[in-house]
């Protein structure tokens, strides 16, 4: 029976538009594009040209320090644009599917880690520290994949997975080969893929969001310490993985979740990775001009806390596993504030009346801040919601300080900005965690290369 | 479009840079974020819903747990008032109230212009906006001096504590010390005869407006603490400290009443602004050093009473749980609040020169209170590194 692991530190937001059980298919033409942002702590070195003929499963760009790492293309067509902006930066390279779905035949024989490499699979493993796309030199002492995400409005894997078990678990035997891997289940959820899962070391977390964050986990299984480094994949990815080892091909088809407030109909759609919004957008979302002043909408790449914000001509992100749209709240002019008793406002605190209705109810949150950024002045509103034997606060201040040693000495390494989302959103000074932590990995990363 | 909402955004172009009136851009930041919440929208990169709570609110649930105190405080300036001049008969309720309203009201005001003015000019100096940690402060300090403190006094404090104890840290959530003990430190050892003196200072002895009654000759009542510290103490009589949990005692304006502090306690308590750990601890702590006082014999006041007399429940409840100065580690916070209770009843009892030992207690702690994380954040970082190590 595999290991329960309680978790009490935590909060779980009920938000309205939770995606019901029904996936519909979007037809497949179009744009698609790889934003190589997606893939952070990659220098981009383009490999093809606008106007070359690509399958799926051939490379677009390459990692300039590791040109072994391939960013792969999800469909077959041609190379429509090679974005830049400032500076000559790589925004995108988009390519324009010409709907044959023709895919590159790879080898599925030899070194599962040289298939991963040259199939673009490799580049989907995320090292910690510094949660960046892993190197090929390294050799992790674990492989971490959790199989739910807590975040409010999130994808339900459990449903995602149904009629693909055999290809999860080919997968998860495909990274064995690399690794001792380690599989994080919730306690809801059932399916014998998980609970059973073979090749793998299987721990249930029963406990509110973050829960489901790989960072969490790995913190109470077999934490990261200095000079250490794990890898970590995404549950569909691993799906991705297998279909490569049974058929030879890649195919980046996934099931997302469009969910939020400001859609229709919130439910889980099939696409690919890199398609783009507007053909899944189309015409599901409550306000139509998503520009126009009053009661615009937020359109998020990816979960609502942790994912971009993006427009409906945006591309589906990499790792987004769910697109979650909001209203903007830009235009709410709310009066007196501090003092009015805003009974459909959600709040941990005690001074706004949400614990008075209880968890069952769904509520609308918009994009605002709702407050000025402070220093930070409340203490113990981080550890009330971050599940790992870490001092969030110090360790925030600590980078805010830039102090090196003291990082290192709080525990960075085992960190992610993801894990602070949910301390980002209950704080009352209003810092920006998610950016001051990533911000603090980059910086630590350049001073440890 | 909002009356209001359209006023404050007539008014944007003159102040911002370059605009007429740039001096005054704090200001109607200020007024304008109380006015409506911000509708600024998180930024990509960083969570993009946010919890409703920020720090106006939680300032706001301050001030408003201080109210019953500060109202019976000023009850109790009126009831002293008559009492001292014997007229307790026929003084009424609202009589007393409104003396004692009247005798408050310009501490109050002279507090807030004077620190919030500073804010004001340093928000619009460093370009920043107004940080709301002055609502707090401007209102505790009125409610830790004696009735009788001259404004002039006051006002001196009140720019002493906010620039030297907050301002040239960084502001609110910055400082070390209390400002609102700093101010009562700064009027204690600069003007140590209007704050304690010959007994004169607690309690009004004019007429204001009328209303109240003048003394005949110069009224002498000591606070029940001043009385334990003179000699030949024997004891309290009982409806002393019944009046002392009432709050019918000469004192500090806000803090002789048990029941009203409890009140904002219990709502600090429930919301969640106020930590438990760090004013159950002060209680525990300041009950246990008088237990143990009085079982060596060093004092005649009984362990109860300690908590019940002088400064120790207002600041037990409303200046230690202070979450800028005080131990931010929950474990430092036990550590914290004992210490504090330990140390105001030991100055109480074996300090001569002065009867209250609150304010040094919390100040000297304030100071601590990061050795104290110090040691529980290390102990984390060792648990780290011995990991490290084991492998």
């Amino acid at each position: 029976m595999a290991k329960v692991i309680k978790l009490r530190k935590g909060l779980d937001i009920n938000l309205k538009g939770k995606a019901t059980r029904e996936t519909l298919t979007v037809g497949c033409p179009g744009e698609y594009a790889l934003v190589p942002d997606d893939f952070h702590g990659v220098k981009p070195k383009v490999v093809v040209k606008e106007g070359d003929a690509v399958k799926a499963g051939d490379a677009l760009f390459v990692d300039k320090l590791h040109p072994e790492v391939k960013f792969v293309s999800p469909v077959s067509g041609t190379v429509s644009q090679v974005e830049r902006g400032d500076r000559r930066k790589l925004l995108s390279i988009r390519v324009k599917a010409d709907g044959k779905q023709e895919a590159r035949q790879f080898d599925t024989k030899g070194d599962v880690k040289a298939l991963m490499l040259e199939s673009g699979l490799f580049a989907f493993l995320r090292q910690r520290p510094y949660d960046v796309v892993a190197n090929p030199e390294d050799m992790p002492k674990a492989i971490f994949v959790s199989a739910f995400n807590s975040m409010p409005l999130a994808q339900d894997f459990e449903y995602v997975l149904q009629g693909q078990e055999a290809e999860f678990q080919a997968g998860l035997s495909a990274l064995a080969k690399l690794a001792r891997v380690y599989l994080g289940v919730s306690a809801k959820q059932t399916a014998k893929a998980l609970t059973e899962a073979k090749d793998c070391e299987v721990n249930i977390f029963d406990g509110p969001a973050p829960a489901g964050n790989v960072g969490v986990q790995i913190n109470h299984v077999n934490p990261v310490n200095k000079g250490e480094l794990v890898w970590t994949m995404g549950a569909e990815e691993v799906i991705f993985l297998g279909r490569l080892v049974k058929t030879g091909k890649v195919d980046f088809t996934h099931t997302i979740a469009l969910a939020g407030s400001e859609v229709k109909e919130p439910k889980y759609y099939k696409v690919k990775v890199g398609q783009k919004l507007t053909t899944l957008l189309n015409e599901k979302l409550k306000i139509k001009n998503e520009k126009s002043d009053e009661g615009s909408v937020r359109i998020i790449n990816g979960n609502v806390m942790t994912g971009l914000k993006t427009t409906a001509e945006g591309f589906l992100g990499a790792h987004a596993t769910e697109v979650n749209v909001i209203p903007e709240g830009d235009h709410a002019d709310e009066m007196l504030g501090w003092i009015m008793p805003r009974f459909n406002t959600f709040s941990t605190h005690r001074s706004y009346f949400s614990w008075l209705f209880g968890k069952k109810k769904e509520y609308v949150i918009d994009a605002r801040i709702k407050g000025g950024e402070r220093h930070m002045i409340m203490s113990g509103e981080y550890d009330k919601v971050f599940p790992m034997d870490i001092y969030a606060g110090y360790l925030v201040k600590a980078i805010i300080a830039g102090d090196i040693d003291r990082q290192e000495a709080l525990g960075i390494y085992e960190v992610a900005p993801e894990d602070f989302a949910i301390a980002e959103f209950v704080d009352s000074s209003k810092l920006e965690l998610q950016r001051i932590v990533r911000e603090g990995l980059d910086i630590l990363r350049k001073e440890n290369a | 479009m909002n009356p209001i909402k359209k006023l404050f955004d007539n008014i944007h172009p003159y102040v911002e840079e370059g605009g007429k009136f740039h001096a005054f851009r704090s200001l109607v930041d200020g007024f304008e974020t109380f006015a409506f919440v911000p509708n600024t929208t998180s930024r990509v990169g960083s969570v993009n819903i946010h919890d409703a709570i920020d720090s106006k609110r939680i300032m706001s649930l301050v001030v408003i747990a201080l109210l019953p105190a500060l109202f019976f405080g000023m009850y109790n300036v009126g009831y002293q008032n008559a009492l001292a001049t014997g007229h307790l008969a026929d003084a009424t309720f609202w009589g007393m109230f409104w003396y004692g309203f009247l005798a408050v009201l310009p501490k109050i005001i002279v507090s807030y212009v004077v620190g919030l003015g500073i804010e004001f000019v340093v928000a619009q100096w460093k370009n920043e906006e107004i940080q709301e940690g002055f609502l707090v402060s401007g209102i505790i300090i009125p409610m830790i001096v004696p009735v009788t403190c001259p404004l002039w006094m006051l006002a001196i404090a009140v720019a002493f504590s906010v620039i030297l104890a907050k301002e040239i840290f960084g502001g609110t959530g910055m400082n070390i010390f209390n400002p609102a003990l700093i101010t009562r430190a700064f009027l204690f050892f600069s003007y140590p005869s209007a704050m304690t003196g010959d007994a004169t200072v607690w309690v009004s002895q004019d007429t204001i407006f009328g209303l109240g009654y003048k003394a005949a000759d110069a009224y002498t009542a000591a606070t029940p603490l001043g009385e334990a510290a003179q000699a030949g103490f024997t004891g309290f009589a009982p409806e002393t400290i019944e009046n002392a949990i009432t709050g019918l005692i000469p004192g500090c304006i806000g803090e002789t009443s048990v029941i009203a502090i409890a009140l904002g306690g219990l709502l600090l308590l429930w919301t969640g602004v106020a930590s438990w750990k760090t004013m159950l601890s002060v209680f525990v702590g300041g009950a246990a050093t008088g237990y143990l006082m009085q079982a060596l014999g060093l004092t005649n006041i009984l362990w109860y009473e300690h908590l019940v007399l002088g400064g120790f429940a207002f600041g037990a409840v409303f200046m230690a749980t202070d979450p800028v100065t005080s131990a931010r580690t929950e474990c430092g916070k036990y550590v914290y609040g004992l210490l504090i209770g330990f140390i105001a009843v030991l100055v109480r009892v074996l300090n001569p020169g002065y009867p209250e030992g609150m304010m040094l207690a919390i100040l000297l702690m304030n100071l601590f209170a990061s050795l104290i994380d110090y040691c529980f954040v290390q102990s984390n970082i060792n648990m780290r590194a011995k990991r490290a190590t084991l492998k």
